[in-house]
């Protein structure tokens, strides 16, 4: 393969790549992202390849594996081109069919389409709810290209921004629109990513460091990690553009271990991009030479933070720095280093290449651009999606996501991730923006979004955040070590129905410390979890710890299981299925939960049938004496409720 | 090196740059608390005990003045209400975990401070990291180190080079602000003995 000498050798190739592919010639696009992989893309995508052969259609159709769709719920996603006919949940076993109807037939098959409401049938990608109010500038390239193939992304106009760069603005003229983008870093702290580019600009020292920041540690988050699978030039390009705008040469990938196809794929396009001449020497013959570096980091939580990830680099335990100092201006090896992260690389090239006041014209006053999210938790659609600065989280959990599964209330929704606070239905309507999630007490973090419903403790969601942050802070200063430490123990004990009055206040008083003496952020933000719960439910916790009462009817110590005796009506459903033989009673004969035996699995509320509703959860009330055993049941006759 | 002067809890202080806020306070006679400095090691801002406040025009800031350097003009309070509040609940966070402690007992004196509101699980070691980074910085081994993250994290001799360097050593044992390294040394060297000569 020739190396590209210049911009026009690109723009030649692509035009190319683009004339030998029939616009018209149907493709499948298979979804092989982790999502979609763990559902069995791969068997998917070979059971195509087979039948296709079989078929006689090898010629007449392209296959091609794709980064993830977002959709990952509903995976394996296959879609067709050029109708873009979108098939879900597809297993290898309707390969044949989708062959024979759509590409021999020209038709579709119904029943792998999505179906919205009152049963209607959705064929194309886009018309789905869940895509139709997402604006996919960032993300939405992952479902046409195959990452392992730097034509795809050249095909679509890709490494253009950097050509565009190299062949004809100097490195300040780069700087200078990313600052008038006023895009702001995607991976925590929103800080201007010009004016950070600037600082490594002109501190003294060199060499200079550009890095990406794919460490993604936070649980349920996955968006950097599906975006350097699935598209990995497009971070590489924007880390490219921003080497030449900073005056490095040299830049680093962290990514985590943990993330094997993250990995795999981006070794594959730094070698594609050495082959073709937009890496390494003399790129695009401008003189301009850069090379990157992956560092694979064993994922532990703290080593995103950014001191902690440049130590790593170095060699030594990635443990967060006590520095006044910027990375910025004294990073890796004491040199300037700038880091961001994944998301905000990857949107470097759309700036340069449809300008600044394109991408201010999306967003808010003070957040531009898209931002991508992890919706996760009670809601009916969960996945990775984008959407502009400014929508609502009620757009987002509602039209995006869907609702809340079962006909449940919304009761908050956690985002920014383990040290994000929660957002209650109050304040549903606040947009997503860096500055108006401060505002509420949370944070953008790095874009997880936790969707709580009436089902859910506050105190409970607070305690497994704490949880987490206590095993993941590094423990060297002490308000993190010990502080989120016996955070969590007071909220351990007042779940457990020992909590003391004063407790709350404590919490309080102990979480502002954490947060103002903490060594790094990981300290700084560990309270949030607990501030912003007691903010907005302080009834909550009262009731645990005054009452003894969870109203959610999580904390196990706290609920009690009971049956009824005037509905039960003896179908001996629940008594075979507690798995601790706790249930006495039997044919025609009331069933009695023994309260020192039952374990609180809550599988007898389970079973239960809804029409008899006999096994209720009791909290903070006292459970009313048991029937004398061999008590007959009352019937219930028809017609009667 | 240059000379700057700096305000220190209304005490003008002159220094040379590049000096810590923490040892131009000391050298101006000003006792700023301390568990994790230690002149011959770089500063680990781990204790945080050494937090003060700094005003630099209208912002007031929060810094551990063992790692924050000294500036002209600069203005320090070493004992402003928001940092006497966290001293003193670091102090009640260090009690619980190391009550035992001498060096924790004068400060929370100091402070005030007679009992932690915290259940108290008794350990020896800070984790000050004085014994690790002396053992690394200064005598450029590393026969005791850190072990684990969060609330498990221990100091650990690691035999091996231990059974090699420390018995000819030792000097990271007067450093320990607590006294258990020796202690804890005596167990490192277990594994060594041989269960034969144990008559039981
Ligand atoms: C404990 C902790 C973990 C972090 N983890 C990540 C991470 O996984 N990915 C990331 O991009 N930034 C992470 N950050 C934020 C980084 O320190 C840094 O601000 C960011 O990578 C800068 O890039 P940006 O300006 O493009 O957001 C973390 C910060 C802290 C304190
Ligand atoms: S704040 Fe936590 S994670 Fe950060 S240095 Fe201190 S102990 Fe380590
Ligand atoms: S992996 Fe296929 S949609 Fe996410
Ligand atoms: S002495 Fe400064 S943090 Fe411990």
């Amino acid at each position: 393969m020739p190396r590209l000498k210049s911009a026009a050798d690109l723009e030649t190739r692509r035009k190319e790549i683009l004339a030998r592919r029939d616009p018209k010639k149907p493709c499948v696009t298979i979804c092989s992202g982790t999502g979609c992989h763990a559902y069995g893309s791969e068997k998917v995508a070979q059971t195509f390849m087979a039948e296709i052969g079989k078929n006689g259609l090898k010629e007449k159709v392209d296959i091609r594996r794709t980064g993830c769709h977002g959709y990952c719920e509903r995976g394996t996603i296959v879609v067709i081109f050029p109708q873009e006919i979108c098939y879900l949940r597809v297993k290898p076993e309707d390969v044949p069919e989708i062959i024979e109807t759509t590409l021999v037939k020209g038709e579709v098959v119904e029943r792998l389409l999505y179906e919205g409401e009152d049963a209607q049938k959705i064929i194309h990608e886009g018309d789905i709810p869940f895509y139709k109010h997402q604006s996919r500038i960032v993300f939405g390239p992952n479902r046409f290209i195959d990452p392992k193939n730097i034509e795809d992304y050249i095909a679509r106009g890709g490494y253009a921004a950097l050509a565009k760069v190299l062949s004809g603005m100097t490195p300040e003229a780069v700087l200078a629109e990313v600052k008038k983008a006023n895009l702001r870093g995607r991976g925590g702290g929103g800080f201007p990513a010009g004016m950070k580019w600037e600082t490594t600009r002109n501190a003294p020292g060199e060499p200079k460091y550009v890095i990406v920041n794919a460490d993604e540690g936070d649980p349920g988050a996955y968006m950097d990690r599906s975006l350097l699978e699935g598209n990995p030039h497009s971070v590489l390009e924007g880390l490219t553009i921003g080497a030449y705008a900073i005056g490095a040469s040299q830049g680093f990938v962290y990514v985590r271990q943990e993330y094997p196809l993250a990995v795999e794929n981006l070794y594959a396009a730094l070698e594609q991009a050495r082959d073709y001449g937009l890496l390494g020497e003399n790129i695009l013959g401008s003189g301009f030479n850069f090379e990157v570096t992956v560092h694979r980091g064993a994922g532990a939580f703290v080593s995103g933070e950014s001191s902690a990830l440049m130590t790593a680099i170095e060699g030594r335990v990635g443990e967060p720095r006590p520095k006044y100092i910027r990375t910025a201006i004294s990073g890796i090896w004491g040199k300037p280093s700038n880091l961001n992260n994944v998301e905000t690389w990857a949107t470097v090239p759309l700036i340069i290449d449809k300008g600044a006041d394109w991408f201010n014209g999306i967003g808010t006053k003070g957040s531009k651009g898209t931002k991508i999210f992890s919706l996760v938790g009670k809601v009916n659609n969960t996945g990775l999606v984008e959407v502009p600065m400014g929508m609502t989280l009620r757009e987002i959990i509602y039209d995006i996501g869907g609702g809340i599964p079962q006909g449940k209330k919304f009761k908050a929704v956690q985002t920014g991730g383990p040290s994000g606070g929660v957002i209650p239905e109050k304040l549903i309507d606040t947009p997503v923006d860096f500055d108006e999630l401060n505002k509420v007490g949370s944070m953008m973090g790095s874009g997880g979004m936790i969707v709580m419903d009436e089902d859910n403790c506050m105190v409970d969601v607070a305690r497994y955040f704490l949880n987490f942050l206590s095993e993941e802070s590094c423990g060297q200063c002490v308000p993190c070590r010990e502080g989120i430490y016996q955070m969590l123990k007071i909220l351990n004990r007042i779940c457990a129905g020992e909590g003391r009055s004063g407790d709350i206040e404590l919490l309080e008083e102990l979480a502002e410390v954490v947060r103002d003496a903490s060594l790094c952020a990981l300290g700084a933000t560990a309270p949030n979890p607990v501030l912003s719960t007691i903010k907005y439910f302080r009834n909550e916790y009262q009731a645990h710890v005054k009452e003894k009462r969870c109203p959610a009817g999580v904390c196990k110590e706290l609920i009690s299981y009971y049956i009824d005796p005037e509905k039960c009506q003896a179908c001996l459903l629940c008594l075979r299925n507690c798995p601790v033989e706790a249930i006495s009673g039997g044919k025609n004969l009331i069933h009695v939960i023994d309260q020192g035996k039952c374990t609180k699995c809550g599988a007898c509320f389970e079973v239960c049938p809804s029409r008899f509703g006999a096994v209720v959860k009791l909290s903070g009330v006292p459970v009313p004496e048991p029937v004398a055993a061999g008590t007959e049941v009352k019937r219930k006759t028809r017609g009667e409720k | 090196m240059s000379k700057l002067s700096l305000t220190i809890d209304n005490q003008k202080v002159t220094t040379e740059e590049g000096t810590s806020i923490l040892e131009a306070a000391r050298s101006a006679g000003i006792d700023i608390p301390t568990l994790c400095y230690h002149e011959k090691l770089a500063p680990r801002g781990a204790c945080r005990l050494c937090l003060v406040e700094i005003t630099k025009g209208k912002k007031k800031r929060l810094v551990t003045s063992c790692v924050y350097l000294a500036e002209e003009g600069l203005k320090v309070e070493t004992e402003s209400e928001p940092v006497v509040k966290i001293r003193k609940m670091l102090l009640e966070l260090m009690l619980a975990g190391s009550p035992g402690v001498k060096a924790i007992q004068d400060y929370a004196r100091r402070y005030g401070i007679t009992r932690s509101r915290f259940d108290v699980e008794p350990d020896f070691c800070i984790l000050c990291g004085l014994c690790v980074r002396y053992c690394h910085e200064v005598k450029g081994k590393n026969a005791i180190g850190f072990v684990g993250r969060g609330s498990q994290r221990k100091v650990m001799f690691f035999p091996d080079i231990a059974a090699e360097e420390c018995p000819k050593c030792g000097e990271c044992f007067p450093l320990c602000p607590t006294g258990v390294i020796p202690s804890n040394y005596a167990l490192a060297k277990l594994p060594h003995f041989s269960y034969d000569n144990i008559r039981l």
